[in-house]
């Protein structure tokens, strides 16, 4: 491939036009409330870039980024599973309680209770899976419902079966892990590369599992035939279906394989923090993923990207309260790039294509 | 008679090739004008010079007599041009009337008088038998009327020349017939219509004079009345027309297809869509299946690829196929051209190396293993571009961008490659022009000459009798007549596929 200037510069346009579209409009939803934007989003950036802070926009990026790989997955393949939210609970919710009931040694039982939470996010969408294929049910009405089933079934599983008593505490809570069934926090590592020790810092090994996910997830979509037939069926099923694509045996195994990623997303905070399920599992990541994934363009790298910038937002806007601003705010600005990105990415490629026939037009005529 | 537009010698160069070279055409007022060439030889350049959308290098336009210059549309516009595009550029939630004035408002006192603007439109449509409820609304019009509004728009704005780039392109006959009237209308009340195709039966219908434009340069300006459709489309080649022929006999012992009862069954449980065919067909042989479109045709063809359920038996090169999924029976041999190519065989926003893959993701040259071979298909890609002569910056190019002919005849160099068995070809050469019609006619019985099955469907009668060693009709999904090609005229098939005969 020759250097071509024009083309990045073309990919960068619509990233930067979309932080500046959303920077407008958040300052204008700042300043509605009689607030100064610059105090607000100086204030942001010192809390936000100290080390504390970015350590945990790293670790609320990994379960985003995981989740966000799940649905791009589905993207790919011409579907939507917003059933990642119920997925990433049950997986987690299991994981947890099974992990605490093996015994087995360090690197082993991690892995069992990987296994443990993929099985039961892919189980749970192959609930949708089935439906679809046999009966031809839209996968998003299934899965938002299965989500509400999951929250239903969990809160049961939990409340009845899963919990013990937690000492001084209303919380219900599965028994927490043993030690071999937590994943080592990367604190120590980063000390070694010169990273200073935060009070109540530290990244979540779970990081190196996201990345490796992330890897292996660009891989198979670009460069293999499973990933190739994949993109077909999402971009023309028909054309698929007669390139040899089998268009059921697809649409299964890219729900399935959704929700087995999709078990994991839950994991980073399990096995890293709380390490165990309790009443208090944070929701929403299965949806935010989905705001990060369009944002990302189902791209590896894009993706990555705004898993950090969203993390990042969050963490950062928890100071705006110090002066009297609504936390909230960063969903506006959740938002606004969102909307922003989703417009810049199509005025690029319009734009693209208008060049293309151009190009087109020449050699047409030679 | 006095000259609407005149070109003089008109050349155009983009960045290392040359667009137009030397063109010169003069248009009578008053008449109907046909420019006609091949895709890609210039026709459209011309006009966007014309239209003031581009700008010659070098010489001259005159409009009525006056040496013009156009810096842009605007200005050719007001010179009285007019451009009925191809692609309708029409606002679908306004109403007729509304698409019709935007832009040129009649105003009273700021407020839009849409009472006169309507009975201005309700005038000249009137006048022209170009009948549409100004107060519809444009989304839910037909495309035939679609078109009507963009007439009106160019006339509303005072166009007495007015371009039309490929007008029939999205209509049915039934329209075409309309439009043709409204032309004939519209040269009676004195406008001069410049008319873009490269439909040759539509010139003879329609037009008075022809310019023929061939690789950028105007090679021949005749009268309509005093030419043949054949003549025409020889001056648009360059060369005497290839047609569809194939000679002696290719075929071989082997058997390579054999139906035996085929039937595929209606979704709706209404009548059969393929009721019991059978045939056998060998290697190097072509069977060419005729009938009017809907008979069955291209069921019988999806059924024989797998795409379809279906009873009764397929045995191909000895082995019963009924078992084998879509993906088996291509690995074992089979190529298929589908007739609706964006569809059916393009991922369009993907780059045409992209869509070398496509329906040959299992095997050589484009993967190693499971793996993509990105450099082999960037190479591959880049012989059927040059072996079919597909035009295209590179094998980078987004299948989109290319124009139908040169889609399709990527689609074929694809299926040719990997030398199938046998070759299921449904309308291989529709929509393309008449040069590339003669490269994949030569490609096809190249390949018959190889041994290569193939089963041709085809709604150009002349190439399904010129290119098939044997010929079924299909009528309603039965076989109900087998014919001998070399004895059987357009005019006789034609007969036996409305089942005539």
């Amino acid at each position: 491939m020759r250097f071509k200037p024009g083309k990045i510069a073309l990919s960068i346009a619509a990233p930067v036009f979309a932080a500046v579209f959303s920077l407008a409009v958040s300052s204008a939803s700042l300043l509605a409330t009689n607030k100064s934007p610059r105090e607000a989003f100086s204030l942001m950036w010192e809390f936000g870039s100290g080390a504390g802070s970015l350590m945990e926009a790293v670790n609320l990026a990994t379960s985003y980024y995981i989740a966000a790989i799940a649905i791009a997955l589905t993207f790919r393949a011409g579907l939507f599973n917003i059933g990642v939210e119920g997925q990433l609970r049950l997986g987690s919710l299991f994981a947890a309680y099974f992990g605490a009931m093996i015994v087995l040694p360090p690197v082993l039982h991690i892995l069992a209770i990987f296994l443990i939470a993929m099985f039961v996010g892919g189980l749970w969408a192959s609930i949708a899976a089935y439906m679809k294929v046999k009966r031809g049910v839209s996968e998003v009405i299934s899965t938002i419902m299965l989500n509400s089933v999951a929250g239903g079934v969990s809160a049961y599983l939990l409340s009845k079966h899963f919990m013990v008593k937690v000492e001084g505490s209303n919380d219900l809570a599965t028994k927490p892990l043993p030690a071999s069934g937590q994943f080592p926090d990367l604190m120590p590592v980063l000390k070694k590369l010169g990273v200073e020790e935060q009070p109540g810092g530290g990244v979540y090994g779970m990081l190196l599992v996201a990345i490796v996910l992330g890897i292996a997830f660009w891989f198979v979509v670009n460069r293999t035939r499973f990933g190739f037939e994949l993109r077909s069926s999402g971009m023309n099923p028909i054309a698929a279906r007669v390139s040899g694509v089998n268009s059921k045996k697809m649409t299964f195994i890219a729900l399935v394989a959704s929700g087995a990623i999709a078990g994991l997303a839950g994991l980073p905070t399990l096995l890293g923090d709380t390490h165990s399920y309790t009443l208090g599992f944070r929701g929403g990541v299965g949806f935010t993923a989905i705001a990060i994934a369009l944002l990302g363009r189902n791209s590896a790298v894009g993706m990555a990207i705004s898993a950090l910038l969203f993390g990042f937002l969050e963490v950062a806007s928890r100071t705006l309260e110090l002066i009297d601003i609504a936390p909230e705010t960063y969903v506006i600005m959740q938002g606004s790039i969102l909307l922003s990105a989703v417009i810049a990415y199509e005025v690029v490629r319009r734009y693209q294509l208008t060049l293309q026939s151009h190009a087109l037009a020449k050699a047409g005529d030679k | 008679m006095a000259i609407a537009v005149e070109l003089r010698h008109i050349s155009k160069r983009f960045p290392g090739v040359i667009a137009n070279k030397d063109v010169s055409i003069k248009v009578e007022s008053g008449s109907v004008h046909a420019l006609i060439g091949e895709n890609g030889a210039g026709k459209s350049t011309v006009m966007k010079i014309l239209y003031g959308m581009q700008r010659p290098d070098s010489g001259e336009i005159l409009v009525n007599g006056q040496s013009v210059q156009f810096k842009k549309p605007a200005d050719s516009i007001e010179a009285g041009i007019g451009m009925v595009h191809q692609h309708f550029m029409l606002a679908d939630n306004f109403t007729v009337l509304e698409n019709i004035v935007l832009g040129y408002e009649p105003s009273h006192g700021g407020v839009i008088d849409f009472n006169a603007a309507r009975a201005k439109i309700n005038e000249m449509a009137a006048a022209y038998g170009l009948t549409v409820d100004p107060d519809a609304l444009v989304e839910d019009l037909g495309v035939g009327q679609r078109q009507r509004v963009e007439i009106l728009k160019v006339l509303y704005r005072g166009a007495k020349i007015l371009i039309f780039d490929e007008p029939t392109a999205v209509l049915v006959p039934q329209e075409v017939d309309e439009l043709f009237e409204a032309l004939q209308g519209l040269r009676k009340d004195g406008l001069t219509v410049i008319f873009i195709t490269h439909k040759l039966d539509e010139v003879l219908r329609v037009a008075d004079d022809v310019t023929v434009i061939r690789a950028g340069s105007t090679v021949a300006e005749v009268k309509a009345s005093d030419v043949s459709a054949k003549k025409l489309a020889e001056l648009m080649v360059g060369s005497e027309l290839p047609s569809p022929e194939i000679h002696g006999s290719a075929k071989r012992n082997e058997v390579t297809l054999s139906l035996s009862k085929l039937t595929v069954l209606a979704e709706s449980g209404a009548r059969n869509l393929v009721s019991d065919v059978s045939f056998t067909l060998h290697a190097g042989e072509v069977l060419g299946i005729a009938g009017v479109e809907g008979n069955g045709q291209s069921e019988l063809i999806e059924a024989i690829l797998g795409l379809r359920n279906y009873t009764g038996t397929v045995v191909f090169k000895g082995e019963p196929l009924d078992d084998e999924s879509v993906s088996e029976r291509r690995d074992m041999g089979i190529g298929f051209i589908p007739e609706d190519r964006q569809r059916q065989a393009l991922l369009m926003s993907s780059p045409l190396w992209e869509n070398r893959i496509l329906g040959h993701q299992r095997g050589k040259p484009v993967m190693n293993g499971v793996l993509i071979d990105r450099k082999a298909t960037m190479k591959d890609t880049v012989r059927i571009m040059q072996e079919f002569d597909v035009r295209a910056p590179g094998p980078d190019t987004l299948a989109l961008a290319l124009s139908g002919g040169n889609q399709q005849k990527f689609i074929v160099g694809r299926e040719m490659s990997g030398a199938p068995s046998l070759l299921l070809a449904s309308h291989p050469t529709r929509g393309v022009d008449v040069g590339a019609q003669a490269a994949i006619w030569n490609e096809l019985r190249a390949a018959r000459e190889k041994g290569m099955a193939i089963v041709l469907i085809s709604a150009d009668l002349e190439e399904l009798i010129g290119l098939s060693d044997r010929l079924i009709v299909m009528l309603r999904g039965s076989v109900t007549a087998e014919l001998d090609p070399t004895k059987t005229t357009p005019e006789s098939l034609g007969s036996a596929m409305t089942g005539a005969a």
